[in-house]
């Protein structure tokens, strides 16, 4: 193990080093443009045997991606907002033909108005996809998260996709323990592929035109691998914790168990948040956090667990889902606690669109209001925060 | 070496008999035709279009080699990311045999929405073939017109209406198109002149780095014709000089065929119902101005030919 000062850009990249895929195809955008610069260094440098493919777009990137995968090699890519918008048909179809495909996704707001900072509007708009969506707190865990990801990815034969948020994290220096190559390179063993194109003597068709007789069998499965994912993502974290020392699980609860009320967050806003939760004990306040790390699959029952007993709980969504009725995370924990009898009431705050900071005491603001909720004043159920009305 | 016939009766078709393509399809016998150069150790990446429809209506496929199939706009990157794979691999000593990359994709796939992705692979110089089957428009989705549709064509997008005679655009010079980028190898062909068309294929196999072929593929459906005049017409095309036989090897433009007595265009025009608008007096001059447009990019490949000796 070795202590090295990275951004989350840098660690992504040194994990994608040590990873060493045999075929990286990728297409710069900011902030996540130093992913691909930095891997393309470690290309002309001799550092990894990967074939670089430095596409012409990113829908061509996931498109090259797709072929790699099919023709059994262990494939992996960077993108960001609008990249990812581009791969948007594509990443269907990674998905579908059940390819172990992992991208490094640094979380920027989509245009318009064109902005280049974070928000999570990106990878909502991802959501339905069929990927693995895993969110970073910080860059240790974008590190650690990237290497878990290329074994989920291969124990479920579905593609993953880690984000950390842009500029917050992409570009902000922070102290790293980085493994030794070895230990990943033991860690995830041989790649692991479904099946391959290469194969001459054993001629498959992959993405044949399915109908009305098959289509549905066919969704129903990749349905059913998303179902099966949870344990596998779980069982890759604490094989990674037993190993290395840091444990990671679908959810991230903080001073949550006699919480009365709770936030849920995602992505780097943690951190602060679970500063403000730290303050909030000091003054005796029940005041606890739920960070969902995994989006996709949905961990409804961690959802449950978690936060069924509290006594109010307000869901900040750095997304607008332009649904007309609050961010996409807030009706995701509505829907998981609708099977709890006597459900608590739940509270929407949309925040830090565009990149705009999310301050410690915006966040007190937020508890406080819920604390009031708790002790019967009535408040909106979807508040903005931090925004000029 | 010119192709044996006898002898390639005998081999096993690689685009199996049974798939669904229409009679008479154009594009169908191209597939034919270059799967029995291209042989088994091939794989085939493809764009959606009329040839993917036709012949992998799961759970059956007509490909006796690897295919796959990921979207509409994007078989040359498809086709980039195995062959990246297969130099990986290749290089960890995973595999070791010779295996031939090939995108196919129609006309849409190649003068329209996959152009980027074409030019992108092309530019990267990956070592594979790519063929357009262009049958000059969107087929698949009920003949709507494309940049390969030619000048005064009726398409369902590009109707021959009283006041617009059908397509009032000429057509995109796709193979000067990519010959343009420099590549080692791009060519013209027909599946009436089978013998220059597998000549072409198997130079464009052997060539290290990327080829093309742009492929005439008549489609009855379309261009409204009697399926067993599928051939007649290619060949027509290539009589009247609409559809020269040449190719573009590292920059040398040279014909493979010159008709001896080029035929007038209007020969192949009156054969296909999506001209018969033309015909008509008051549209006559489309068809002056269609011959004028084939005459001066004969005079112009000629010049090509001339400068490449």
């Amino acid at each position: 193990m070795k202590i090295k000062a990275l951004t989350a850009n840098e660690a992504m990249a040194e994990a994608m080093r040590q990873i060493n895929p045999d075929v990286v195809a990728a297409y710069p955008i900011t902030p996540a443009t130093e992913i691909v610069q930095h891997f393309a260094s470690f290309v002309a440098d001799g550092l990894v045997t990967t074939e670089f493919v430095p596409v012409e777009s990113e829908h061509s990137a996931m498109s090259a991606c797709i072929g790699a995968a099919a023709a059994g090699a262990r494939v992996m890519t960077s993108t960001a907002s609008q990249g990812l918008a581009l791969m948007h048909e594509v990443l269907y179809i990674a998905a579908a033909l059940r390819l172990p495909i992992v991208i490094c996704e640094i979380n920027r707001a989509l245009s318009a108005p064109i902005n280049i900072h974070c928000d999570h509007s990106d990878t909502f708009g991802a959501r339905d996809s069929g990927w693995i969506q895993i969110y970073s707190e910080d860059s240790q865990e974008a590190y650690d998260s990237v290497i878990q990801a290329v074994k989920i990815a291969e124990e479920a034969f579905l593609p993953v996709m880690v984000t950390a948020d842009g500029f917050i994290l992409s570009h902000a220096m922070q102290r790293i323990e980085v493994l030794e190559d070895e230990e990943v390179k033991e860690f995830l063993g041989e790649p692991k592929t479904p099946y391959t194109v290469l194969d001459t003597d054993n001629p498959i068709t992959v993405g044949p035109l399915d109908l009305q007789d098959y289509f549905f069998e066919h969704k129903r499965q990749e349905a059913e691998a998303m179902r099966l994912a949870p344990p596998i993502i779980e069982k890759v974290g604490k094989e990674f914790g037993e190993r290395f020392g840091r444990y990671y699980g679908l959810v991230d609860p903080y001073r949550l168990e006699d919480a009365e009320v709770a936030v849920v967050v995602m992505g780097s806003t943690a951190g602060t948040a679970k500063e403000v939760v730290d303050k909030l004990r000091e003054e005796g306040k029940p005041a606890g956090l739920l960070r969902m790390r995994v989006l996709r699959p949905l961990p409804l029952k961690e959802i449950v667990e978690n936060l069924r007993d509290k006594k109010v709980i307000g869901v900040m969504d750095r997304a607008e889902g332009m649904s007309g009725f609050g961010g996409p995370l807030y009706t995701e924990i509505r829907s998981g606690l609708y099977d709890v009898p006597s459900h608590p009431p739940l509270y929407n705050y949309i925040y830090g669109l565009g990149g705009r900071d999310i301050k410690p005491e915006e966040i007190e603001e937020i508890f406080k209001e819920l604390f009031d909720a708790a002790a019967g004043k009535e408040i909106p159920l979807v508040n903005y925060k931090g925004v000029r009305e | 070496m010119p192709f044996d016939l006898k002898e390639l009766s005998k081999e096993k078709d690689l685009f199996a008999p049974g798939h669904r393509a229409c009679a008479g399809c154009g594009p169908a016998i191209v597939m034919r035709q270059i799967m029995a150069v291209a042989g088994k150790d091939t794989v085939v990446g493809f764009a959606t279009g009329c040839m993917e429809v036709v012949s992998t209506i799961f759970p059956y496929t007509a490909w006796r080699v690897p295919y796959i199939h990921v979207a509409f706009e994007n078989a040359a990157a498809v086709i980039s990311g195995v062959e990246a794979a297969y130099k990986a691999l290749k290089r960890k000593g995973k595999i070791n045999k010779k295996i031939n990359f090939i995108a196919i994709a129609g006309d849409g796939g190649t003068y329209d929405i996959g152009i980027q992705a074409l030019s992108g692979a092309l530019e990267r110089g990956h070592n594979f073939l790519y063929v357009c089957y262009d049958n000059q428009a969107y087929m698949n989705t009920g003949i709507q017109r494309s940049g390969a549709t030619p000048l005064g064509a009726h398409t369902t997008t590009s109707p021959a209406g009283d006041v617009i005679p059908g397509k009032v655009q000429w057509r995109k010079d796709l193979t000067e198109i990519v010959a343009a980028h420099g590549i080692p190898y791009a060519a013209q062909a027909s599946p009436s002149h089978w013998n220059d068309l597998m000549e072409k294929v198997k130079k464009a196999l052997e060539t290290e780095g990327p080829a093309f072929i742009n492929v005439l593929a008549p489609c009855p459906v379309g261009w409204y014709f009697s399926p067993e005049r599928t051939i007649k017409i290619a060949k027509l095309a290539v009589d009247t000089l609409f559809w020269p036989l040449y190719e573009v090897e590292n920059g040398k433009h040279r014909i493979t065929y010159k008709p001896r007595k080029p035929k007038p265009v209007e020969e192949w025009l009156k054969e296909q119902g999506r001209f018969r608008h033309l015909f008509q007096e008051k549209n006559r001059w489309i068809i002056e101005e269609f011959q004028r447009q084939v005459n001066e990019r004969w005079e112009r490949l000629l010049r090509l030919e001339e400068a490449s000796l």
